[in-house]
């Protein structure tokens, strides 16, 4: 503020004519430049010595000063201490403003590394106990026909538990895709009252609670159709819960489709049905897998509707019309609901195949779906490039004239005499104008 | 191809005619059109009809409970005694933990990602949040019964004997009222029930509340900071009234994947047909949780009357969800954009 006013008293009032601009002459002192990144030193004296203060008084509270213990309870008490610590600390040397300022972003940082700290906490606790039964490969290619539950590991495996998910996952998805691509395109394409209608439904939709989805195929489809509980009314509670959640995100992805490229194409007189499926859906293509494979990741962990509608099994089961097929999330319910140790391990080990699914799945999205709608890995330009190419050759022997005037760049570059455009010169490389 | 009737066929044809812009669409794009109609009555008939069949088959049991079905708490459907009084006043209870719970996470997270962190730090951290909210939820019931359900137990023991001799609700007590610390008494509780389904609630609020900051204009935070607000002052004076419609539409998210919860539920707790006011006492209930675990050993007419939970269920959420979903699409039209 000084500073600034210093700097602005400080050029002289007959130099600024109207219309001009002048920059101000320094002339007085320079006030210090203002570090606007990084930390300083006093900055991080606070956080350390809070960090530290706060563990030492956690850790003399728990087992020392007051009965309190348990691991939670000292992260709970630690990071208390660490706020108020560090709010003590940076009130030595702050003002009012700045103290509350900072308290709250060390709050805000502290709800982040609970959450994160806890979720990755979460994973690797999974994956840490189930790792003992995932290497033994019988695990992955065998039953629980074959072992009971007192066996060791090395006998019995989830293989019909990943055959019944892998079946009922592409039940699903034959429906689910069609249907939600065709009512996303809906929503986005055809619109009007009725769209915004559905448009609310299906987010409505997507808090529906798993079991009321199986409940509905319980009472529809298991009790009127088949009179028996099967995989493929699974498949269908399945496709349920997955419906809403990959019309929700085709529909945002096809939201952001740019409009100028649907206005060019109707410019060219080009139908509805032809501009969307030669102009929307190949420009959103990734988003759109990525919208399918996130609805996949979240069948894959669905349990109370399969629970359900299809009920539980040790048998390798391949044929979705008949009898129990159990999927790997309800492998896992079942699994732990038994006493046994070895039970347990496997039941954590089918949650950690479970989780490394989707999480290899989430990945597959996140790569696929990373570029916004429109934009080409490098692969696609060349692609593009080579039909353009491709293009222009037919157009010239359409045409019968040298190449070299009908290429495209003719009509970026004002047609100047070029000695390469002398008919009978030799034709540039065809492709070469494009790039 | 869109055919253009009434257009003159000359163009020097006498009197300038205004030229009709009525277009009649072609065969191929009135299928096209009737193709995605029909995806949307689809969408829309799944969702009928999931409440027509739940009100049709739960009707049996709505006609023999009248309105004894809201009242009731206990549940044996074969002796026509059963309501959802309790199952559902334990939903609740576990739901309004779970907020509790995940409001101040999803809340501090949001703003971190939104407002404190750089960008790309940020985008690594929001992906996360994303790859949480796919993590199947019987991972985190998993977490919950075999390692949460033993550490929390200190925790709630202090906080049963400290702050329960003045928050009743906190307070665990025998049959004649006095305080107990025998650690049985402290597991299979809707406190540690929450305490999951709060953590799998929060990636999906954090998602919309983030979403609902990001849009707060960066003309207006540039104002805050140029008049010499601190960060917080901007985040309290410009992200939060804008963001306002993000953070209630992602708690009622929650809120309605918080009460549907089934399996997490079903594993951490020990059911129990009678309200329970001491969260941190052993014996708790929910809606989904009953159905998940009697369905299986249910009579025609008990399946009946789990259809009626059920369909109790559906509205109780269908009404959370509406209401979320109105309100981050009216905060989305920017409505309240001056904040």
């Amino acid at each position: 503020m000084t500073a600034l006013e210093e700097r602005t008293a400080a050029v002289p009032a007959t130099t600024a004519r109207p219309g001009t601009t002048t920059r101000p002459v320094a002339t007085g002192p320079a006030a210090p430049r203002r570090r606007l990144r990084g930390v300083t030193a006093v900055e991080l004296f606070d956080v350390l010595g809070a960090t530290v203060a706060a563990v030492a008084t956690a850790t003399l509270l728990f087992g020392r000063l007051t009965a309190m213990h348990g691991a939670i309870g000292w992260v709970v008490v630690a990071l208390a201490a660490f706020l108020g610590f560090y709010a003590l600390l940076a009130s030595l040397h702050a003002t009012g403003e700045e103290v509350k300022d900072k308290v709250i972003t060390a709050l805000l940082r502290t709800a982040g590394v609970v959450l994160f700290g806890t979720l990755v906490f979460i994973v690797l606790f999974t994956l840490f106990r189930g790792v003992s039964a995932l290497h033994h490969l019988n695990f992955f290619v065998q039953t629980m026909w074959v072992a009971g539950p007192q066996d060791p590991l090395s006998k019995g495996g989830i293989l019909h538990a990943i055959a019944g998910t892998l079946i009922q996952i592409g039940i699903a998805l034959s429906i689910t895709v069609p249907l939600g691509l065709t009512t996303a395109v809906f929503l986005n394409e055809v619109g009007g009252r009725f769209a915004r209608f559905v448009r609310t439904i299906s987010d409505a939709m997507t808090a529906l609670p798993s079991v009321v989805a199986g409940l509905f195929i319980l009472a529809a489809v298991v009790q009127l159709v088949f009179h028996e509980r099967n995989g493929f009314a699974a498949a269908l509670a399945i496709t349920v819960m997955m419906l809403p959640i990959v019309i929700r995100s085709a529909d945002v992805v096809l939201r952001l489709v740019p409009g100028n490229l649907r206005e060019a194409s109707y410019a060219l007189g080009t139908s509805r049905w032809r501009t969307v499926w030669h102009v929307v859906l190949p420009t959103a293509r990734s988003g759109l897998a990525t919208a399918v494979i996130l609805g996949t990741a979240r069948g894959l962990g669905e349990t109370s509707p399969v629970l359900l509608t299809s009920g539980i099994s040790t048998v390798l089961n391949l044929d979705p019309f008949k009898g129990p097929m159990t999927s790997l999330p309800l492998a896992v319910y079942n699994f732990i609901g038994s006493p046994q140790p070895n039970q347990v391990v496997r039941g954590f080990g089918t949650a950690a195949t479970l989780l490394v699914l989707v999480l290899v799945l989430f990945g597959l999205a996140r790569r696929i779906g990373g570029r916004g709608p429109g934009t080409m890995s490098p692969r696609q330009q060349q692609q593009v490039q080579a039909e353009s190419t491709r293009a222009a050759i037919r157009i010239a022997a359409y045409h019968q004239q040298p190449p070299a005037h009908q290429q495209p760049s003719a009509l970026r570059q004002p047609p100047a005499p070029r000695p390469s455009d002398r008919p009978g010169a030799q034709p540039d490389h065809p492709e070469e104008p494009l790039r | 191809m869109t055919v253009l009737r009434d257009e003159p066929a000359v163009l020097g044809a006498p009197g300038p005619r205004p030229r009709s812009l009525v277009s009649r669409p072609s065969v191929a794009d009135s299928v096209f059109r009737r193709i995605t109609y029909a995806g949307g009555v689809a969408t829309v008939g799944i969702l009928l009809a999931v409440g027509l069949f739940l009100a049709l088959r739960g009707g049996q049991a709505l006609g023999v409970a009248k309105w004894h079905f809201l009242t009731q708490a206990q549940w044996q459907p074969e002796g026509g005694v059963f309501g959802i009084r309790a199952v559902l006043f334990g939903t609740v209870t576990i739901a309004v933990i779970a907020m509790v719970v995940g409001f101040p996470l999803a809340f501090g997270t949001a703003l971190l990602l939104s407002e404190v962190v750089s960008p790309r730090i940020g985008r690594l951290l929001v992906a996360l949040v994303d790859l949480m909210a796919a993590v199947p939820s019987i991972v985190y019931g998993l977490w919950g019964f075999y390692f949460l359900q033993k550490q929390i137990v200190p925790v709630a023991q202090w906080l049963a004997v400290t702050v329960g001799q003045v928050v009743p609700v906190l307070a665990v007590t025998d049959q004649d009222g006095k305080p107990v610390s025998d650690p049985n008494f402290y597991t299979s509780t809707a406190f540690i029930a929450g305490l999951v389904v709060g953590l799998m609630v929060v990636p999906t609020m954090t998602s919309v509340m983030r979403e609902g900051f990001s849009r707060a204009p960066a003309g207006e935070r540039e104002g805050a900071y140029a008049l010499g607000a601190t960060r917080w002052g901007m985040i309290r004076a410009v992200v939060l009234p804008f963001g306002k419609g993000g953070v209630i539409g992602g708690t009622m998210l929650g809120l309605g994947r918080a009460l549907g919860e089934t399996i997490a539920v079903a594993m951490i707790i020990s059911p129990l047909f009678a309200i329970n006011w001491q969260v941190l006492k052993s014996g708790t209930n929910s809606v989904s949780a009953l159905i998940a675990l009697r369905f299986s050993e249910a009579s025609q007419f008990g399946l009946s009357a789990l259809m009626a939970a059920g369909l109790a269920l559906f509205v109780v959420t269908l009404v959370v969800n509406f209401t979320a979903s109105s309100i981050v699409a009216r905060s989305r039209s920017g409505a309240q954009s001056e904040g």
